[in-house]
């Protein structure tokens, strides 16, 4: 997440959007910018059908008060404000509620709850990351301006000569746009991230592995991963960044936790911090409120009256392919990304409540869906980059649909008064 | 004639900065403050809280806890496998949910506190760029009055500012920062110490005089500079410091000379107990207590302040701004461990430990803890605090405060810890037990003078209506436990345990006078190191609901 863009408002209903420009946005971001739905939608459906917006909060908010198991799941396009008020909702209803981090960075989450993690925000790699090794990542196609304003390129106060200041590390299973950017590429045999990072433990230790062990693990001879330790040790500041390569392929939390053990480790011999690379929109702040609200950053099920946390039982894609929850609500959701297409497939036959801003497939066979603004376009609140710092969003435009977090704590209202009502009744 | 009015009738009432000490009085509470008695005698309240033989008190303030932030956060999320063994909070129609352990969730420690009788805390060390975070879980902590210490120990454009010995830019970023995070006072940790980390494997500094490299300061320059300036801006609460070399046998000649600096102009000493160590690294065996000649220096210095960090036997997180603290603890405990750089101004450290009555330095830290409620004089000066959850949790309070009432419940303890305790402290000696007024005062009367509070911490009129009412016991650890009744704002939020209407209370902040003209300078530097735009670091207003500014003093 970006927060120097600059957005240019048209003059009339020259762009759909009512956005002239989106100064400074990579590509992902003039994405974001301009694909923004268009107006002649109905603001709210009723199994397909056009709907009053007070009608569907009632449909919505029985269908939910009624379920035995109702599942909250999505939140990456929503703001924290939006996110404490899915997790509110949560609570009265003794929901399930998870976020995208479960599909993409669950494994992450899991490593660093056994052996924690050394990072840092990214202005301390721009100021002081010297060795710089991308395992598993290409930011030059997921992260555009990764390299520009946090990495790479930055003049910093320790590096002051920029790019010429800092040696540049890639690890992955096959070449990428990053590893061409490189001074170092390492292309390791796919699914052998683990070995290949336990042989750098080894090699960090002290320990010699057997060469020809090491070759056959990892695809590259122990002379190839020791003079890579050899770099990392006579770095001042190293950065090992991370992501989605390593937490969804063979060994999943262990190749994420074998990785934040390297970082610990390297910490002995100077100063080395690990960054995961996070995905689009504002998981990382999902996982900040879900975990003060609840203790827990994904997975939880309030079904006992207090949280409780259980990846693989809790987590959203596994509860649909089950067929375990009988109403869903999904906020702020990218229905291709965050979904598995089994978990799709499953979604179409339970009862399920779409809040989201874009016209999608999953809207139009939802039991209720509601049409809602672009929060950073329309409303403000809070969202949080991939290094956890909060930002505030800037509305750039005035929009007449409601917000997402207008129709939840309408929602959350109206199932509050059906439970104290249940209450007096019972 | 009926009323709004709330009266608590006929307790013993405990109001040391009033000089009320222990004597049957009424107090009449309208909306959310103390009101005199109406002069009409036909006057009624429209609520008659019955407090005969009860004890009244102002509610409870905790000046230094950890309960809210990135780090809270990070640990809560770093340790699972506490709560399975935690009871939990568990969701009523009008309350949420929640998870205990050493790190609990927002709404869990709203409650806990309010169960307790206390309905103020701080959370004592906030990065300025995690501020807005910090004001998103106040908004979700319940039952209580929140503010927080902005960390600035270590931070970039200070450091420098006070090497090109420039006071000026030194107040005006003092005043902007407090101003643009909505925070509460200036918080030191290991000035320059943090800074040394970050530039080299185990930096840290050794002393006051170690110079940090790059910046060319001492942690003795800064902790005058930042000192003075606080000052001379004249904030409720100038200057709260966790001094360099936490934690290390033999610190206590760096407390000494921390306490000599910071006494020109006066200043808090946090979790003191982790600084008043003797002995000599990598020996054990002459660990000890160093308690008697620093808290003869502070009872000579009447600027000076304290509060303890009391250690509690048990399983706790260790969670510090001292990033090379951190880093040791770890490698002592061989625990888990997060530790996290925050660009231009502070670090942070996370690692679970346990203290254990059998060890030798945890029975003498537990031990030092209880010598420094003991041998400070006034106790005005001297605050209850756990550093929660670092000594131990703030639901220990009730525990501490027997331990200081009950001098033989004390040595009961002492029974059960090693024999070196005896030999390497004076607390075994020390007769001293605290009467209750003293134990209002080091538990709200006191905080609330030393954090410049006007409205809280007493009874008088126009005080906040904070007030907690117990039911005496002879075990004073029950009855601290248990309020009968206590009242935040006026409502009563807790009966026996059970909560009853629970507010969010409000964020208490500072909004100093500073040289606007500076802010063009800091923007420049902002903006040529930070990775985050300037304009985006202040926090606005709309991350406030109810809200206080609290007044500077006059300088
Ligand atoms: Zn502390």
């Amino acid at each position: 997440m970006c927060d120097d863009i600059v957005v240019v408002l048209a003059d009339s209903a020259q762009a759909e959007s009512g956005i002239a420009q989106a100064e400074h946005a990579c590509e992902l971001g003039q994405r974001w910018f301009f694909d923004v739905p268009a107006a002649e939608l109905p603001t709210c459906t009723i199994a397909a059908q056009p709907a009053t917006t007070a009608d569907g909060i009632e449909h919505a908010a029985q269908l939910l008060f009624k379920s035995r198991y109702p599942l909250i799941y999505g939140m990456r396009h929503a703001s924290c404000e939006t996110q404490q008020a899915a997790t509110s909702l949560a609570d009265w209803l003794g929901a399930c509620i998870d976020t995208p981090t479960s599909l993409h960075h669950g494994p992450w989450g899991v490593s660093f709850q056994g052996v924690g993690e050394v990072t840092s925000s990214l202005g301390e790699v721009a100021n002081r990351g010297d060795l710089l090794i991308f395992w598993g990542v290409d930011p030059v196609t997921t992260h555009p301006r990764h390299f520009e304003r946090y990495s790479v390129e930055p003049k910093g106060m320790f590096v002051p000569r920029g790019r010429a200041d800092r040696t540049l590390v890639v690890v992955d299973i096959e070449p990428t746009p990053t590893a061409d950017a490189a001074d170092l590429f390492l292309q390791v045999t796919p699914g052998r991230d683990f070995e290949a990072l336990w042989t750098l433990r080894a090699l960090i230790a002290g320990h010699q592995p057997d060469a020809d062990q090491v070759l056959a693990d990892t695809g590259l001879s122990r002379d190839v991963w020791q003079d890579l330790v050899d770099r990392m040790k006579q770095a001042r500041f190293g950065v090992m960044f991370f992501g989605t390569g390593l937490a969804l392929t063979r060994g999943r939390h262990l190749n994420t936790e074998a990785l934040l053990a390297v970082v610990r480790d390297m910490n002995a011999h100077t100063r080395f911090v690990a960054k995961s690379m996070r995905g689009s929109g504002n998981v990382a702040g999902a996982d900040n409120v879900l975990a003060w609200r609840t203790g827990y950053a994904f997975a939880v099920n309030l079904a006992h009256g207090y949280p409780r946390f259980n990846p693989g039982e809790y987590t959203a894609n596994e509860i649909l392919t089950r067929g375990e929850a009988d109403a869903v609500l999904l906020v702020g959701c990218d229905m291709d990304e965050d979904l598995t297409p089994a978990a799709r497939q499953d979604l179409a036959s339970v009862p399920h409540i779409v809040i989201g801003h874009r016209p999608t497939a999953e809207a139009a066979s939802a039991t209720v869906a509601f049409q809602t603004s672009v929060p950073g376009i329309h409303t403000g609140g809070t969202a949080y980059r991939m290094d956890e710092i909060p930002l505030p969003l800037r509305p750039a435009v005035a929009s007449t649909l409601p917000s997402q977090l207008e129709i939840l704590a309408a929602i959350e209202r109206r199932v509050r008064e059906l439970q104290a009502a249940g209450d007096a009744a019972s | 004639m009926s009323s709004s009015l709330t009266k608590i009738a006929g307790g013993t009432v405990y109001d040391p900065t009033n000089g009320v000490d222990g004597q049957v009085r009424d107090i009449w509470i309208d909306g959310a403050k103390i009101v005199s008695a109406p002069t009409d005698p036909s006057v009624r309240p429209a609520r008659t809280i019955d407090a005969r033989g009860m004890v009244v008190m102002p509610g409870g303030i905790d000046m230094h806890c950890h309960i809210a932030g990135p780090k809270v956060n990070v640990a809560r999320r770093m340790r699972p496998e506490e709560k399975r063994e935690a009871a939990p909070v568990v969701r009523t129609r009008t309350t949420h949910s929640g998870t205990m352990g050493s790190v609990p969730s927002t709404f869990a420690t709203g409650y806990k506190y309010a169960g307790m009788g206390y309905t103020t805390a701080f959370d004592a060390a906030i990065p300025p760029l995690a501020a807005r975070h910090v004001h998103a879980e106040f908004a979700d902590t319940p039952c209580l009055d929140k503010g927080f210490y902005v960390v600035v120990g270590n931070n970039h454009y200070l450091m420098q500012a006070i090497r090109d010995q420039e006071p000026e830019r030194v107040r005006a970023f003092l005043g902007w920062v407090l101003s643009a995070t909505k925070g509460f006072a200036p918080k030191m940790v290991n000035p320059g110490g943090v800074e040394v980390w970050k530039q080299q494997q185990a930096g840290n500094v050794s002393g006051l005089d170690s110079v940090v490299e790059h910046f060319d300061v001492t942690p003795r320059q800064i902790i005058r500079g930042i000192t003075q300036a606080a000052h001379e801006i004249g904030l409720p609460h100038p200057v709260h410091l966790h001094c360099n070399n936490l934690g290390m046998p033999g610190n206590w000649s760096t407390t000494l000379e921390t306490m000599k600096t910071l006494s020109e102009f006066g200043g808090h000493l946090t979790h003191i107990q982790f600084h008043s160590y003797g002995g000599s690294d990598g020996d054990e065996s002459t660990f000890g207590s160093e308690v008697a000649q620093l808290a003869a220096y502070v009872n000579a210095h009447p600027n000076l302040t304290v509060d303890v960090g009391q250690v509690l036997f048990g399983p706790t997180t260790s969670m510090t701004g001292d990033g090379p603290l951190g880093y040791y603890l770890s490698n002592v405990y061989g625990t888990k461990w997060f530790s996290a750089e925050i660009e231009m101004e502070a670090g942070c450290g996370i690692a679970p430990i346990e203290y254990k009555q059998k060890s030798v330095i945890n029975a003498l830290q537990w031990a030092i803890g209880l010598e420094w409620y003991l041998l400070v004089e006034d106790p005005w000066r001297v605050v209850m605090s756990t550093d929660h959850p670092n000594g131990g949790s703030f639901l220990a309070y009730p525990q501490i405060i027997r331990l200081l009432m009950d001098r033989t419940y004390r040595r009961d303890v002492m029974k059960t810890l090693p024999p070196q305790v005896r030999e390497r402290s004076s607390l075994w000696d020390l007769e001293r037990e605290y009467t209750l007024a003293e134990i209002c005062i080091i538990t709200r009367s006191g905080p609330a003078r030393i954090l410049g509070l006007n409205h809280k911490g007493h009874l008088a009129p126009g005080a906040d209506a904070d007030v907690t009412v117990y039911t005496p016991d002879a075990n004073v650890q029950t009855m601290f436990e248990l309020p009968r009744f206590v009242i935040h704002a006026g409502r009563v939020i807790a009966e026996q345990g059970d909560l009853r209407e629970p507010g969010f209370g409000k964020t208490l902040h500072v909004a100093p006078q500073y040289d606007r003209d500076v802010e063009s300078d800091i923007a420049r530097w902002f903006e040529t190191y930070n990775s985050i735009r300037f304009r985006n670091y202040p926090v606005g207003e709309e991350y406030l609901a109810e809200h206080e500014v609290v007044a500077c003093r006059r300088t």
